[in-house]
C-alpha cells in the first residue's frame, strides 16, 4: 500500500455541506483555514457559530487528534488546543471522509503577530505559552511539534493558543510527530522522547526562529552553531541564559523557565526615574525601598481584611443554613 | 493482544535495479514470510526517472509497506516517518484482522462509529510504542548513489535516534548492494543501535551493477536464519502479518 505524504485530495467550496453519518449535524462550510500533511482545516457555519473542521481522508489522523483533544476537554478550565465539538464521518460521493469538528480560534500565526506587533509581546507570549505547557506537562502529555504555525495569537484579549494536536504524545513515549529546526535530536542535543525538556527545547527555538525567520541547517556542531545565533542579535542575548538553559535540556519543568524568563526582562528602575541623578545618596535609596515595602505591607493587610470578611460570610451562611435545617 | 516482532526490510535506492531476479517478486516473498517491505527513492534535484518509481511503488505496494521518494535533503525526516508509518500500517493490519474474528467479516476500524475506534486506536497506539521492532537496511551502492551516501548514513543515525525512543526493542542490521566481490554485503550484523554505522560506512566501494532482486532475496534469508537460531531458544515466535487495511 501506498501511503505518500498525501496533498489532500479534496477541496470543498464555500456553501458545500458536511452531514455527520453518526451523529447528523449539518456544517456549512465558509471558507478554507489552512492545509496540512495531514488533512485540512475548514471555517463553517454550525447554526449561526463559526467553528473549524478538519477533514481527512484517513481516518487515523483524525481519531489519534480526537484522542488527544479529548483528553485536553478533561482536564478543565484551561484552553490547551481547541475545544473539541463533535466528530463524525461524511460520506461524500460515496467515499468516506472523517472529520471533527472544534472551537475556531481566530489568530494570527506567531511569527506574523510579533512582525506587526514587535518583540515586545515576545515575553508575555513566551510566558502565556510556558504556562499552559506547564498544565499540559502536569497532565501527562508533552505537545511535541511545538512551532510558529502551530501558535495562534488571539487580538483580545491577546492570547497564545495551541493548534494541531498532531504531535502531541504521552510523556514516556517516543515524539509522534516533529519538524526538524525545533527537534533537539536533529540538533545533536537529546533524545526523542517525550520529557517536557523537549517541549522546552522547542520554546527557545521559537524565540531563535523569530529572529531569523529563515531558519537555518545545521552545520557541525549543534549547540555551537545556536549559541552563536544568539551572540549574533542583541535583542536574542537578552535571552540568553535562558535560551541555554533550555537548549540544554536543564529546565525541569516550564514553570521554572517562565520565572526565569521573567526575571530577565528590565523594567526602567523605579530610582532612576524618580531619583534626581545628583542624588545618589543611600537615604534616598532606602527611601523609596521603605516606600515600597510599605506599600506591600498594605496590600498585605488588605488582604487580610478580605479574608476575614470572607470568612465571616461563609460562617454567616453556614449558620443560616445550619437554622434552616434545625427548624 | 499478544505481542510480537514487526520485521522489515528498509530499501533505499535511487533507480532500477538491472540485474538478477525481479524485485517487485522477491518483495511479494518477503511479505509471505511475514516481512514489510520499505522503500525509500532518492532522488537529485533533477528529472525523476519514471521507471524507477514505477519499481520503488511496485517493490513497496508487494511488500506491504510504505513508499517514499525524497530529495536527498529531506532525507532524515523521511526515512524514519516511513518506517513509523509502516509499523501502524502493520498493527492496524494486525489489530482489523482481530476485529474481524470478534465482529464478524465486515468489520475494520473505519467502520466501527468514532467513539470505539478512538478506543482501537489506543491500543494501536501502546502497541506501537511497545512492540518489538527488526529493521534489516538494505543501501543501494551503485555508482550514482556514492555522494548520496553521507545523506543516507545521517538519516540511518536519525532513524536510529527515532525508534531508540520507543519503549520496545529495536534490532538493526546493515547490507549493501552491489558488495565487494559478492551481490549483497553484509556490513553490520543485528545491533540494538546503529551508532556503530560511522566506522562501517567510510569503507564502501560504489560499483555500477544494481542486484535488487537479490539483495531482497539475501534479506530474507537473512531474516530466516535468525529467527531459526532464535526458534531453538524461543519456540514462541509470534509475528505479524500485514493485512491490507
Ligand atoms: N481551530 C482552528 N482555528 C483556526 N484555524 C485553524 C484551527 N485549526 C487549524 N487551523 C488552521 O489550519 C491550518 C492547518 O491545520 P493543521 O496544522 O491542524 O493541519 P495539519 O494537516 O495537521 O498540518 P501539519 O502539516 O502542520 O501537521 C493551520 O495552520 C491553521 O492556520
Amino acid at each position: 500500500m501506498m501511503m505518500n505524504s498525501m496533498k489532500s485530495p479534496f477541496n470543498f467550496a464555500s456553501g458545500t455541506i458536511i452531514q455527520g453519518k453518526w451523529h447528523h449535524n449539518r456544517y456549512t462550510i465558509i471558507r478554507e483555514l489552512g492545509r496540512g500533511a495531514n488533512g485540512i482545516v475548514y471555517l463553517a457555519d454550525w447554526n449561526g457559530k463559526k467553528v473549524a473542521i478538519k477533514v481527512s481522508d484517513n481516518h487515523v489522523t483524525i481519531t489519534s487528534e480526537v484522542n488527544v483533544l479529548k483528553s485536553f476537554t478533561k482536564a478543565q478550565g484551561v484552553s490547551l488546543g481547541p475545544s473539541l465539538f463533535d466528530v463524525d464521518d461524511w460520506i461524500h460521493n460515496g467515499s468516506q471522509i472523517s472529520f471533527y469538528v472544534m472551537e475556531y480560534i481566530a489568530g494570527t500565526d506567531l511569527l506574523t503577530f510579533i512582525k506587526q506587533n514587535g518583540t515586545t509581546w515576545l515575553p508575555v507570549l513566551i510566558s502565556q505559552l510556558l504556562t499552559d505547557l506547564d498544565y499540559l506537562h502536569k497532565n501527562g502529555w508533552v505537545f511535541g511539534d511545538l512551532k510558529p504555525e502551530n501558535l495562534l495569537v488571539t487580538k483580545s484579549p491577546v492570547k497564545i493558543r495551541c493548534i494541531d494536536v498532531g504531535g502531541t504524545t504521552m510523556q514516556g513515549r517516543a515524539i509522534k510527530e516533529f519538524t526538524e529546526f525545533f527537534d533537539r535530536g536533529y540538533w545533536g542535543l537529546g533524545s526523542r522522547r517525550a520529557e517536557p525538556s523537549y517541549d522546552l527545547f522547542a520554546v527557545a527555538m521559537i524565540v531563535i526562529n523569530l529572529f531569523y525567520p529563515k531558519r537555518f541547517q545545521k552545520h557541525g556542531v549543534g549547540i555551537e552553531q545556536l549559541k552563536k545565533a544568539i551572540q549574533d542579535v542583541k535583542e536574542l542575548r537578552q535571552y540568553r541564559p535562558i535560551l541555554l538553559k533550555a537548549l540544554a535540556g536543564k529546565y525541569s519543568s516550564a514553570t521554572e523557565m517562565k520565572k526565569e524568563l521573567l526575571k530577565l526582562i528590565h523594567f526602567p528602575s523605579a530610582h532612576h526615574q524618580t531619583t534626581p541623578k545628583y542624588q545618589t545618596n543611600k537615604n534616598q535609596r532606602a527611601q523609596t525601598n521603605n516606600t515600597r515595602t510599605r506599600r506591600k505591607k498594605q496590600k498585605n493587610k488588605h488582604g487580610i481584611l478580605e479574608t476575614i470578611l470572607i470568612v465571616a460570610i461563609v460562617c454567616i451562611i453556614y449558620a443560616v443554613y445550619i437554622f434552616e435545617q434545625i427548624m | 493482544m499478544k505481542t510480537g516482532t514487526i520485521k522489515q526490510i528498509l530499501l533505499i535506492t535511487d533507480g532500477c535495479s538491472n540485474h538478477g531476479e525481479d524485485p517487485v517478486a522477491m518483495a511479494a516473498l518477503a511479505r509471505e514470510f511475514g516481512i514489510t517491505v520499505n522503500v525509500i527513492g532518492v532522488m537529485e534535484n533533477d528529472i525523476i526517472d519514471e521507471q524507477g518509481v514505477r519499481e520503488i511503488e511496485g517493490i513497496a505496494r508487494q511488500g506491504g509497506g510504505v513508499s517514499q521518494i525524497v530529495y536527498s535533503q529531506v532525507l532524515s525526516q523521511t526515512v524514519q516517518m516511513v518506517t513509523r508509518k509502516a509499523m501502524t500500517q502493520t498493527l492496524q493490519g494486525v489489530v482489523n484482522q482481530e476485529l474481524r474474528q470478534i465482529l464478524g467479516n465486515q468489520a475494520s476500524l473505519e467502520n466501527l462509529p468514532p467513539e470505539k475506534r478512538g478506543e482501537v486506536l489506543e491500543v494501536v497506539d501502546e502497541l506501537n510504542e511497545t512492540v518489538d521492532l527488526e529493521v534489516l537496511i538494505l543501501v543501494d551502492t551503485s555508482a550514482s548513489m556514492k555522494h548520496k551516501l553521507p545523506t543516507v548514513k545521517e538519516a540511518l543515525l536519525d532513524l536510529s535516534l527515532s525508534l531508540n525512543a520507543r519503549m520496545g526493542n529495536n534490532q538493526f542490521s546493515l547490507f549493501i548492494f552491489p558488495g565487494k566481490g559478492n551481490e549483497v554485503e553484509k556490513l553490520l550484523d543485528w545491533t540494538p543501535k546503529l551508532e556503530s554505522l560511522t566506522t562501517v560506512f567510510a569503507k564502501l566501494n560504489p560499483s555500477g551493477m544494481t542486484p535488487t532482486g537479490p539483495a531482497l532475496k539475501e534479506a530474507i534469508t537473512y531474516f530466516k536464519e535468525k529467527h531459526s537460531v532464535r526458534g531453538y531458544l524461543s519456540r514462541h515466535d509470534d509475528e505479524f502479518y500485514e493485512e491490507s487495511i
